[in-house]
């Protein structure tokens, strides 16, 4: 696996596109970058190679102490989002340097995005995982979304560790794989990406190019 | 304006001739077949109007060997070449789903004279 610097970005919303043939494609509009190099890290001062990068600046006043300090060092404007890429080679970027969106990704690529998942508070094994449940009629009485046993009796004696049970669902970082490219508008620094992705509008996303996809692959060496 | 209606508004079509409920349309839909690209019209009443933006649709319903079709297009739809108004109809309706309960005469709408265009 290769590692590539990504970008982070805010997801803006979802609409559709229409294709020539007539055929309708839903899109995820991400609003990705501009971001700037904050810091780099090296295997010779942290232990590993990674790049930190910022995006979205914000009031100078809303920044604390620390961080003020930590932006000028870089010589970059107050960010919101500080993000960690690990990368194979810090070299070839800048503490400060702006990377936009047509600099990583173009359209077709594949990408993964990562975000946070919209939360969907303590949920029931139906909903957190997919239980079907308990029939509507034929006897069934107050167990209609319950889960079922638990632990059985003598053998095994116990729960077993990781059992699907009811709990916070939702609210977690989520990784989308192979997420198609359809546009890259680098004048607007927008990304509109196929199908969905996590999280609510105004989320931070992460999005870097596909670790599994085998397009990336081919299309790599050919490059 | 936001990026996302900026998105919507430039598939928009604008090009297409306006009609409204109760109105007769023939709406040319481009096909393809095999590889070739043929035009198919359909004509009917126009019984629902769906607003939505890029996501708008209409639909039309007609009479075809005596059953009754319907007819789902969206607004802004490539494959649609164009959109001719046959009838305008008079109506007080904005969706005319009575018109499925009835036929012949009484499903009749009330509108300018018939011209052929």
């Amino acid at each position: 696996m290769k590692r590539t610097l990504g970008i982070i970005g805010r997801k803006l919303g979802m609409t559709q596109l229409f294709q020539e043939d007539g055929s309708v494609v839903p899109v995820t509009l991400v609003e990705a970058g501009p971001c700037w190099v904050t810091q780099k890290k090296t295997t010779g001062k942290e232990g590993y190679e990674a790049l930190q990068i910022g995006f979205l600046p914000k009031k100078e006043k809303r920044v604390n102490k620390p961080l003020t300090g930590h932006f000028k060092k870089a010589g970059t404007p107050p960010l919101a989002y500080l993000k960690e890429f690990r990368v194979e080679s810090t070299e070839e970027y800048e503490v400060g340097q702006e990377i936009n969106v047509g600099h990583l990704f173009k359209a077709g690529d594949v990408v993964d995005v990562t975000g946070i998942s919209k939360g969907k508070g303590f949920a029931g094994v139906m909903k957190r995982h997919g239980f079907h449940g308990s029939p509507g009629s034929h006897g069934t009485h107050e167990y209609f979304r319950h889960g079922g046993s638990v632990g059985p009796a003598t053998y095994p004696h116990h729960v077993f560790k990781g059992l699907k049970m009811p709990g916070q669902f939702g609210n977690a970082r989520v990784t989308i794989q192979n997420v198609k490219v359809l546009e890259v508008r680098e004048d607007q620094n927008l990304l509109l990406l196929q199908g969905g992705i996590p999280g609510h509008p105004k989320g931070w996303v992460l999005i870097r190019s596909a670790t599994k996809s085998k397009k990336k692959e081919s299309s790599e060496s050919s490059s | 304006m936001n990026s996302l209606e900026l998105i919507e508004r430039e598939q928009l079509r604008t090009d297409l001739t306006p009609f409204k409920v109760g109105d007769t349309v023939r709406v040319h839909v481009k096909i393809i077949e095999g590889d070739k690209e043929r035009i198919q019209p359909f004509e009917g009443v126009v019984i629902r109007k769906k607003a939505g933006g890029i996501r708008s649709s209409f639909t039309v319903r007609k009479i075809s060997y005596g059953i009754g079709v319907e007819r789902i297009f969206p607004m802004h739809s490539p494959r649609i070449d164009r959109i001719d108004v046959i009838n305008r109809g008079k109506v007080r309706r904005a969706k005319l789903f009575y018109l499925r309960s009835l036929k012949g005469k009484a499903a009749r709408i009330r509108g300018e004279k018939k011209k052929e265009n």
